[in-house]
């Protein structure tokens, strides 16, 4: 794990070679995270692995978040391993949603407005080729899309379905179960 | 009684038909029925004489309630574990609480063999066609029990990923509740099962679920079928029709 102080300079080296690419950095629990622009990941990344001192060589998980009513809305994060000095390090690229309203920034989208934009970001395949199921994963469920990937469809969900699930404005579903406490409040429970 | 006799009165009584209902009422009747008994014997007998004979003869009266009876006790369960209620399946089958007991030791890896689904776990959206097709592909007469609070309702995951029910997409006759039910329990409602196959005739889903002339027979495949087996088939078909109109007049 580098110190918050190690981290820094990880940032200021980062963001000379690949000019403007770190956007933050944060570090806490003993966990350091630098904050990245999504346009640049594959410079970032390619950087972290091969740079001599850092030997970032180990992809460990590729995950995405949904940080809504926050912008920018999406997070891809990359979790990269040393495997020698047993240090990790949390790579977050920041996505904004491209159906966005500019003129309210934190406001969920309205379905009716924009088409089916969905963010995009360079696919990682060619710098760390496990990431693969990881992109197909993070694309099953909050619909970002990785240019570049040879394979991007559905892992999990069946084939033809609709939404993105893990999305924060997508419902979570379920219906409500009948017990003799609430029969009456459900309306028309006896059909 | 007489003092110095035995102290047991013996009724003597003469010997009944088996059931009460074929016993004849009059002297009349019992002679109709020896005659008729007699023309069976010389082979006289023919068309709805002889029909009538059969229907009331002791052997093919039960015979109906012999088969239900070695049907509910010889049940074929399929090799089929959806989730951690599966876990409590197995366990059924061993020693300790042993469906061998009931007949159902025998679980069958191929749904053409099987003739119950257990649903033993929650059922996923992306599983509920497999699952239809498994229920599909098993022969006729086919039961299912659905097991645990997540295949009879969604249970704890009322979320995007999960049936709300089995029940949904295809018939289910028993419904355990738990979460998941101990090995007792689903042994209980295979009871009930049984129970229900030896009070009533197979089809009882199909009146329920109306579906009925759904049922699966050697259907010709398409072209090829020999003018005697799409005959057969129709007749089937039909066969099975009139049986559930009969029973749905039945029951009212």
């Amino acid at each position: 794990m580098p110190d918050a102080p190690g981290l820094e300079l990880i940032a200021q080296d980062l963001d000379q070679t690949a000019a403007g690419s770190v956007r933050g950095t944060y570090h806490e629990h003993g966990q350091a995270c630098l904050i990245v622009d999504p346009e640049q990941i594959l410079a970032v990344l390619g950087w972290l692995r091969d740079t001599p001192g850092q030997e970032y060589r180990f992809l460990a998980s590729l995950h995405g978040v949904d940080y809504l009513p926050a912008e920018p809305r999406f997070g891809v994060v990359y979790e990269l391993l040393n495997m020698p000095r047993v240090e990790r390090l949390r790579v977050r690229a920041a996505l904004a949603d491209p159906e966005a309203d500019p003129s309210e920034p934190g406001r969920p989208r309205t379905r009716s407005g924009g088409g089916d934009q969905l963010p995009e970001i360079d696919s990682c395949v060619p710098v760390f080729p496990t990431a693969e199921f990881h992109e197909r994963e993070v694309y099953d469920f909050f619909g970002i899309i990785f240019r570049g990937h040879h394979d991007l469809r559905r892992i999990l969900m069946p084939e033809d379905y609709v939404g993105w699930p893990q999305r924060r404005d997508f419902p979570v579903g379920g219906e409500p179960v009948i017990f003799t406490h609430n029969e009456r409040q459900v309306p028309r429970w006896f059909e | 009684m007489a003092k110095g006799s035995a102290r047991l009165e013996i009724k003597r009584e003469k010997l009944r038909a088996l059931s009460p209902l074929e016993e004849p009422q009059s002297a009349a009747e019992l002679r109709v029925r020896q005659m008729r008994a007699r023309d069976l014997l010389r082979g006289d007998l023919e068309g709805p004489a002889l029909e009538r004979h059969v229907a009331e003869s002791v052997l093919t009266t039960t015979l109906d309630k012999t088969m239900r009876w070695g049907r509910a006790n010889s049940i074929f369960p399929a090799t089929f574990g959806l989730a951690c209620c599966a876990i409590e399946m197995m366990a059924m089958v061993s020693p300790r609480y042993d469906v061998a007991r009931f007949g159902a030791e025998n679980l069958r890896a191929s749904p053409r063999q099987a003739d119950m689904l257990i649903l033993s776990g929650r059922v996923a959206i992306k599983m509920a066609p497999v699952i239809r097709r498994l229920y599909d592909q098993m022969l006729e007469p086919k039961w299912v029990i659905s097991m645990g609070a997540c295949s009879s309702s969604g249970g704890m995951f009322a979320n995007y990923a999960v049936v709300q029910g089995a029940d949904k997409f295809m018939p289910v006759d028993i419904h355990v509740p738990g979460c998941p039910p101990r090995p007792e329990a689903l042994l209980y409602g295979f009871n009930k099962l049984q129970r229900m196959i030896l009070g009533d005739p197979d089809p009882g889903w199909r009146r329920r679920y109306n579906a009925i002339g759904t049922e699966e027979w050697a259907r010709p495949a398409t072209g090829t079928a020999s003018t005697e087996e799409a005959e057969a088939y129709a007749v089937a078909r039909e066969l099975s029709v009139a049986r559930h109109a009969e029973l749905a007049g039945e029951s009212g």
